[in-house]
């Protein structure tokens, strides 16, 4: 049988009780993603909800001050709940309608998928639990508050490193003791199949919205394409429509954290190596034993030790490309596309938004360059100013 | 020696410990008292620092053991020692990267010269085994399949293809005590002796000599973790003599019934 696999990557490496979970939900996906009906429902939210399509907006300022390609926003970043990640919340809270559940679970780094999965369990009425690292609580206090105000509850996972991937894990747990009314509307394109194809295919409208929208502006598709890497949704949302297009550049930028050459990074595909966990097979932090390895950023939504299975197919096949951007890289760049374009990007975001800098000055005037701005940084300016040493209450 | 010699004409009582909670020395002390006590089969838990089976009792000695320093290669010169004094079959039970990244043909044949007789990966379902179980019939160690309430459709390929026991999940949810069991355990064991004979032992939840006397009634053996894990944890190095008198009262009790 097929059970989802990226070259070597991917598979199903999970608990025997969740076994048939997921099937169920692969059978459920397969009968309604083609299916006309629930395909109108979800176009209509996108555009009536979530404020569908989002903008590709040229950066004029940014273009002229690097002095080297064309660049494009993709302004994931004006989504409601602030970010791409209602996107995937939309298409997996409609699917759980759809199959009868009643209770959605969720994993949240940032804050950012917990809250549009509030969101979403709001719209539908819709019983909410996110599971979010106790220091990452700390991080995105406001996010937490939003998600209770949502009407979720929020549970601070105090095990391991309390971040990111104890929140996956909890989840995971959580899952396995109530499997029949609830669906774990996991937000990043990882854990066993079908996950990453599921949110792979909810979040590619970014790139068939970019593939028009490009073509309508410039009548031509763009040179490169750059997107953040933790888990890596938005990025291969990005990236999907362009794959068969040989000439588009797809460039992930993960998390370095303080650098690759030190611990606290969790730049995978820099550092990682093969490994199974979290229902996948993948590239891991690990050490040489096969324990996941504590990771760090400055990020809480790209401070995960793994990355999604496709992606760590197409950088085997060489398709896409991943760079690791540091701390120091990503804060300049948040700040400098907010002075720049007065746009103030997610702290994720501003990861790919640094390595347009440093790649855009080598590319001709007449190539085209887009960034997704998966997320706002309205979040982030707490941390940011406690980085530069300004403590600010939000 | 095999896995399935544990149930040779008795309910089998199987115990699991992580090694190296408190310290690998303890460990061994354990795993002879453990014996002593009566226990038919034993599982020695490799440390992982994500175990997402495991509920809060077994992640804690995950914790503890690793934070001593314990590591695979520490846990066979342990396995290797230990062996020549113990009678009773040992598996190994731990996650799916703990075995890929010390290479699965490596890690499964080292297991095999040390003496070991098994091993159970709970991220490991049916369809993923293959890469796992292949080496591991080919190195006599069995490579044990789990079966949970939720399984229905799936009992009778898995339970065809078994080897050693089936490790039968007794309830939804992660590792640990629970002060009732409400899947109907005879019916699953009963729908999976259309497909197999070999044993079957129930896990997940047993924490009382009254629980593990009542569930085995219904099936071939029975497992507890968390419940000794526990006892290790209160009582860390001096733990020794309190998991005997565990062990041998949920002996007593299984015997007695």
């Amino acid at each position: 049988m097929s059970n989802g696999k990226f070259g070597i990557h991917g598979g199903q490496y999970i608990p025997e009780t969740l076994m048939n979970a997921v099937i169920e939900l692969e059978e459920a996906y397969n009968h309604y993603k083609d299916d006309p009906e629930f395909n109108r429902e979800l176009t209509q939210l996108f555009n009536e909800y979530a404020g569908r399509p989002s903008l590709l907006y040229y950066a004029e300022k940014m273009t002229k001050d690097l002095s080297g390609a064309k660049i494009y926003l993709k302004r994931e970043d004006l989504n409601h709940t602030g970010s791409h990640k209602i996107n995937n919340v939309l298409g997996q809270a409609l699917l759980a309608k759809k199959m009868g559940k009643t209770r959605v679970i969720a994993e949240t780094g940032a804050g950012q998928h917990g809250v549009a999965t509030a969101t979403a369990a709001a719209l539908f009425g819709l019983e909410c639990e996110v599971f979010m690292g106790e220091e990452d609580t700390k991080r995105q206090a406001l996010n937490v508050y939003k998600m209770r105000l949502l009407g979720a509850k929020v549970n601070a996972v105090k095990t391991g490193t309390a971040t990111l991937k104890d929140a996956v894990s909890e989840a995971m747990r959580e899952w396995t003791s109530r499997i029949s009314d609830t669906h774990y509307v996991l937000g990043s394109v990882m854990g066993p199949h079908p996950f990453p194809t599921i949110v792979r295919d909810f979040q590619a409208v970014i790139s068939k919205e970019i593939k028009e929208q490009c073509l309508e502006k410039e009548g031509k598709l763009p040179d490169a394409v750059l997107a953040c890497v933790g888990g890596g949704s938005n990025a291969i949302g990005a990236f999907y429509n362009f794959i068969n297009d040989e000439g588009v550049r797809l460039i992930g930028c993960e998390a370095a954290g303080r650098g690759i050459d030190t611990f606290e990074t969790a730049a995978t595909m820099a550092t990682g190596k093969l490994g199974i966990f979290h229902g996948m097979k993948s590239y891991f932090c690990q050490d040489e034993y096969g324990q996941i390895a504590p990771v760090y950023s400055i990020s809480a939504g790209l401070d995960y030790p793994g990355v999604g299975p496709e992606h760590a197919y197409l950088r085997d096949i060489g398709r896409a490309e991943y760079v690791p951007i540091t701390d120091d890289e990503a804060v300049n760049a948040f700040e400098y596309l907010s002075r720049t374009e007065g746009i103030i990007p997610a702290i994720e975001s501003s990861h790919a938004v640094a390595h347009a800098i440093k790649l855009a000055p080598t590319m001709d005037k007449e190539q085209i360059m887009v960034i997704n701005i998966s997320g706002r940084g309205d979040k982030d300016c707490a941390a940011i100013a406690r980085y530069r040493g300004e403590d600010i209450s939000e | 020696m095999r896995t399935a010699d544990a149930f040779n004409n008795k309910k089998a009582f199987i115990s699991f410990i992580t090694c190296g909670d408190p310290n690998l020395e303890t460990t061994e002390e354990l795993l002879l008292a453990m014996e002593k006590g009566g226990v038919d089969l034993i599982e020695l838990g490799i440390p992982f620092s994500d175990p997402t089976a495991e509920g809060p009792v077994i992640q804690g000695a995950n914790i503890r053991a690793l934070s001593t320093g314990v590591t695979t290669d520490k846990i066979f010169d342990m396995v290797r020692r230990v062996r020549p004094k113990l009678t009773v079959p040992l598996v190994f039970m731990t996650y799916a990267n703990v075995v890929f990244s010390y290479g699965i043909e490596r890690f499964v044949k080292t297991s095999a010269e040390v003496g070991m007789n098994g091993i159970i990966l709970p991220d490991v379902p049916f369809e993923e085994k293959a890469e796992f179980s292949e080496i591991c019939d080919k190195c006599g160690i069995d490579f044990i399949s789990l079966i949970a309430p939720t399984s229905e459709d799936r009992i009778s390929n898995i339970a065809k293809d078994a080897k050693g026991f089936i490790y039968l999940v007794s309830s939804l949810g992660v590792t640990g005590m629970r002060s009732t069991i409400t899947t109907d355990i005879g019916a699953i064991v009963e729908k999976i002796r259309e497909n197999t004979d070999i044993p079957v032992a129930v896990g997940f939840g047993i924490s009382t000599p009254e629980q593990a006397a009542n569930i085995s009634k219904k099936c071939d053996g029975i497992i507890i973790g968390s419940a000794i894990v526990r006892i290790i944890a209160e009582h860390g190095e001096n733990s020794v003599p309190y998991v005997f008198d565990f062990v041998k009262s949920v002996k007593e009790a299984i015997l007695n019934t």
